[in-house]
Formats: C-alpha cells, structure tokens, sequence
C-alpha cells in the first residue's frame, strides 16, 4: 500500500470511530496520520504477525489522546482486524481514547498524560544502547506537549546519553486544548531549544507531505546525537472545515458533518 | 542500613546481568560500590526524578530489573504520577529505592522529611512496601523486591542504625516480626528504625507490669493480615508507631486490616496527625517533638490501658 492511501484510511477510520464513540482530539489525530503512515509503511520494522518480535522498532505515541491513528494504522497494518475499530470507546471495549496497551497487539506503550511516553521511549532507547540492540525507537510528541518540563529532561539526558538511536517526531500542529501554542505558551524558536540541547533537528516545512517525511527519516543518523523531526503539519489536516479550528480539539462529527468529511476523505487521492 | 543494601545490589548484580542501578544525582560515596563494578549498568538521570523514574520503567519493559535511588520524597512524591502509569500500569519492573524515610535526615527541614511516602506508594495498584527497622531486615527486604516481578518501594533509613536482629538470624520480612515478648494486653506494631523507641515503651510498660509484645513490621503492602488480625484479636490495645503520617502508614494499614473482623482490640496510631515537620533537630529530638519517642508512647499506652 502507498503510504498516503494508509494515511487516507487512517483518516476515514478515525472519523468513524470518533464519531461513534462521541469522542475528541480528531483535529489532532488528523494532523499525525501522515507522519504515522509513513513511520509504519515505510520506515520503522513492525512485525504484524509478531507484534513483539525483538528487533522491532519501538514506536510510542506519546501524545496519547490521538491513540485512534495508532489503533486504525495497526489494523491496516494486519496486527489486527479493522472490524474491531467499530468498538472504539464501547463498553467493554479494548479501545481507549488514551492509548492502552493492555489489550492491543503492538501498542508499545500505554500514555495519555503528556510528556511521560517520550520518556519511557528514552529509557527503552538507552536499553538498545547497553544491550547493543540494533532497533530504533520513535516517539510521536505534540508541540503542546513540549509544555511539559519532563520532555526536556529526556532532551538532556539522551544528549548526554548519547542516545542516536532514539528519534522524537514532534506533531507541530500549532494548537493545543486552549488556543494557538505561541498564545498559550509559546515554545519558539523549537527547533533552537532542541539544538541547544545538543540534538539533531531535521526541519520539515510540511509535515503532511509524504515525500517530505520519508526524506526526513532516511536522513542518515548523526553518530552520537538523538534527533528530533519537527514536522510542520495542520490541525484537522484533510477535512477542509476541520483545519486550523480548535474546536475539532473538542467536537466529534455528526450527521452532516460526519458525510461531508467522510465525502471530502474519499473523493481525495 | 543503605550502603548493605548497595552491598547487596553488588552481590545481586554479580549473578544477574539484568539488573540496572539508576539514580537522579544522589548517593554521592554509597553507590559508588556498584558502579564502578557495573559501570555499563549504572545510570545518573541528573537531578529529574520524572524522567528517572520514566527512563527506568522504559528499561525495565525491554527486560531489565531496575532500580531507582534517591532521597525520600524525590523518587516517590516528585515522580508519583510517573510511578502510577508507567511503572505500575505496565507492571514493569522498577523498584525504588529511597534513602531518609521519616525524619532521618532531621536538620535538613521538612523537604527533606519522608512523611506520606509510605500512603502514597501504598494507594498505587500492583505496588509492594518495605520499610526495614535494621540493615539486616532492609537486605532481606531487597531480596524479596528483586525475586519479584512488578513494582517495589524500599523506604530506608540514613545509616548507622542499631541493628535490632543477630546476623543470619532465619526472619521473613513478608510477616509480621516477633521482637519483644511478656504478654499480649498490649502488642505494639512498629515499621522502620523507630522500631528502636517501640523496644525502649516496651522496656518501661514492662516495668509497670503491662504485659506487652512487640513486633516489627517491615512490609506494610502486603501487610501480614492473617497474623495482624489474629493479633488484633489477643490484645487489649494494639498500637502502631511509624516516623510518617497515621494516614496511609502503617498505622493506615493496621486499621484497614482489622476492619474486616467483628471483634478486634482498639487501635492507638503513633505518627504525625495531619501536619508537617517545621522544626529543625536531630531525628530524636524530633521523635520527642512529634510525641514518638518511647517515654511518650508508654505513657499514652499506661493512661490507655489503665483507663484513665
């Protein structure tokens, strides 16, 4: 499969499973899909048949709240069937909002209060290094999360670490839960604070294009330094009055709504 | 106490190559015994306890044993929600082990003084909790979290304590301990070093002729509930004494427990009541200030026993 029709289907599936579960963050969950196609289609070594297989790459989605792009990839991926996605947020159901990896083969990691996941992934990263493991290890972050002062505790310590086998792709959408992050809590310059830190920042001017992400992992590594990708994207990206609105942090389509974003997703490619 | 429990770690580290020490900037001429002999599985965070305590849950869902060090509230409170998902939720193997608890380092001040670690490390699911009164019980403490699989919390003294048991005397840390024995009116429980005072009541409850036991309680999750309940059932009054708040501690567990059975002897909780440390001094002297030291306990218990 190409990575964008992934993405296309990662986007038609979250669209439902928002909507059926009556549940938030589809703007975000939009703005990571093309950078989760391209990491599991093209980039990270995922074993559908053997979620756990050693020399996997580990890919933690530390912005938890958009686990349906992780749940929906997996499924097209073949860890699992898309007919469960239709359970998304039912009772009983395996599917939280927040991603869990209880019930859900290859999930790597379960998260949801921000700024923790990325942190785990450093520690799982300094695993490769001791244990002189070859996988590589992602973690998915939002810009908003950035907020949080644990991320940059794993900022200095996988520099100091040295820790290159370790890859942070930062989901800058631009917005988080209460408005536009340089409004809220401006982080800018990012990509200086990163480099101050003493990581590798590979720049990608739009995180949504799939050309562009691919470009951005097969850069060759820097022998010693962790690298950060901050990927430029669009909240809602894909569903035209879904994009750049916060409200789509909040609100789960619905009736017409719900058909013309389905329409606009299917009519694309 | 800490540096037989390093000792250990040495010990434990030579036969398993997948244990990890990890510490966030503190044990400055205690951990040095581990690693300079395992330097490539020795870690300093630095001074971030979040990230401590994330990067060795990490670890430690890739197959390590690792276990975390620092001072008191550092590795536990700063950390908590870090502890609760990913340490615990993921079941992962991390145990923490935290140096101070109570009032060890008295003239630190209040930052410094572990009192809720106990309750807080207690309320998290899958969360085990050992507070030794001696080096001897902390070692055997260690063993038990490193045979088992999922999260642990060693809450030890400074150093230099007085040890209570004999080298290689046969105890199990996972009940509850004989230490003192004239009698069964009154049985005082006591978790870590302040197990010393609890011996000290016994001696002058003793000589006023109140038959008493002590015993030392050095696992608090799980607590030893059979052997609590029975003895909630002999005595006339049950006394719990720990350098931590009555909410949570031990004297939290002691109540829980016997909770659950019709009749039971009533509970006298020895701990801080709903407040902080805000005095300077000596771990005794602040034993005495928050009404914990041996002459204060028996005489509550005489005036208890005695009704009057």
């Amino acid at each position: 499969m190409k990575s964008e029709e992934l993405a296309r289907k990662i986007r038609i599936h979250a669209i439902k499973m928002v909507s059926h579960a009556h549940a938030s963050h589809i703007g975000g969950i939009l703005s990571c899909a093309d950078i989760i196609a391209v990491l599991y289609n093209n980039i990270a070594k995922v074993y559908p048949n053997d979620p756990k297989n050693e020399n996997r790459d580990r890919i933690i989605l530390s912005k938890g709240h958009n686990g349906v792009a992780i749940y929906a990839v997996l499924a097209e991926m073949g860890f699992y069937s898309t007919d469960v996605l239709d359970t998304y947020g039912d009772n009983g159901g395996i599917f939280s909002s927040h991603i869990s990896h209880k019930l859900v083969p290859g999930v790597e990691l379960s998260t949801g209060s921000l700024g923790q996941g990325v942190c785990a992934a450093c520690g799982m990263a300094l695993n490769g290094k001791i244990r002189n493991k070859d996988y590589h290890v992602y973690a998915i972050v939002g810009d908003g999360e950035c907020n949080e002062g644990s991320v940059w505790e794993i900022a200095m310590f996988s520099a100091q670490y040295k820790l290159d086998n370790f890859t942070v792709i930062i989901d800058r959408n631009k917005m988080q839960a209460m408005g536009n992050c340089n409004e809220v809590m401006d982080m800018e310059p990012l990509d200086k604070k990163w480099e101050s830190f003493g990581w590798n920042v590979i720049m990608v001017a739009d995180g949504n294009n799939h050309h562009a992400l691919k470009e951005a992992f097969n850069k060759p590594i820097v022998e010693g330094k962790p690298t950060v990708i901050i990927a430029n994207t669009v909240k809602g990206k894909g569903v035209s009055f879904m994009e750049n609105s916060l409200l789509w942090h909040y609100r789960d389509p619905q009736g017409g709504d719900l058909k013309n974003a389905l329409a606009e997703l299917e009519e694309n490619l | 106490m800490r540096d037989h429990v390093i000792a250990e770690l040495v010990e434990l580290g030579k036969i398993d190559d997948s244990i990890i020490l990890a510490t966030a900037d503190l044990g400055f001429n205690v951990v040095e015994k581990y690693s300079s002999q395992f330097p490539n599985r020795y870690i300093n965070t630095g001074i971030a306890e979040q990230s401590l305590t994330s990067i060795a849950a990490g670890l430690a869902l890739e197959g390590n044993k690792v276990f975390t060090y620092s001072i008191g509230n550092f590795p536990t409170l700063r950390c908590i929600e870090q502890l609760r998902n990913l340490v615990c939720y993921h079941n992962a193997n991390v145990k923490v082990l935290a140096v101070g608890g109570g009032f060890a380092y008295g003239t630190l001040g209040m930052t410094h003084h572990a009192t809720e670690d106990i309750a807080m490390m207690r309320a998290l699911p899958k969360m085990d909790v050992y507070v030794p009164a001696d080096a001897i019980e902390a070692v055997l403490c260690l063993r038990e979290l490193y045979k088992k699989e999922g999260p642990g919390y060693l809450r030890m003294a400074r150093g230099k304590e007085p040890y209570i048991h004999k080298q290689n005397e046969s105890i199990d840390v996972t009940k509850v301990i004989p230490i003192k024995e004239s009698g069964e009116d009154v049985i005082i429980l006591a978790a870590g070093t302040i197990l010393s005072e609890a011996v000290r009541a016994f001696d002058i409850l003793v000589s006023q002729n109140i038959k008493c036991s002590v015993y030392s309680v050095p696992c608090i999750k799980p607590l030893d509930e059979q052997n609590v309940r029975s003895l909630a059932r002999k005595a006339k009054l049950l006394v719990t004494i720990e350098e931590h708040t009555v909410i949570g501690g031990l004297g939290g567990a002691v109540a829980e427990a016997i909770s659950g059975i019709s009749s039971h002897a009533s509970l006298l909780r020895f701990g801080l009541n709903n407040e902080f440390t805000s005095i300077v001094g000596s771990q005794n002297y602040l034993r005495s200030v928050y009404h914990l030291d041996a002459n204060e306990v028996a005489e509550r218990v005489i005036r208890m026993i005695k009704g009057a």
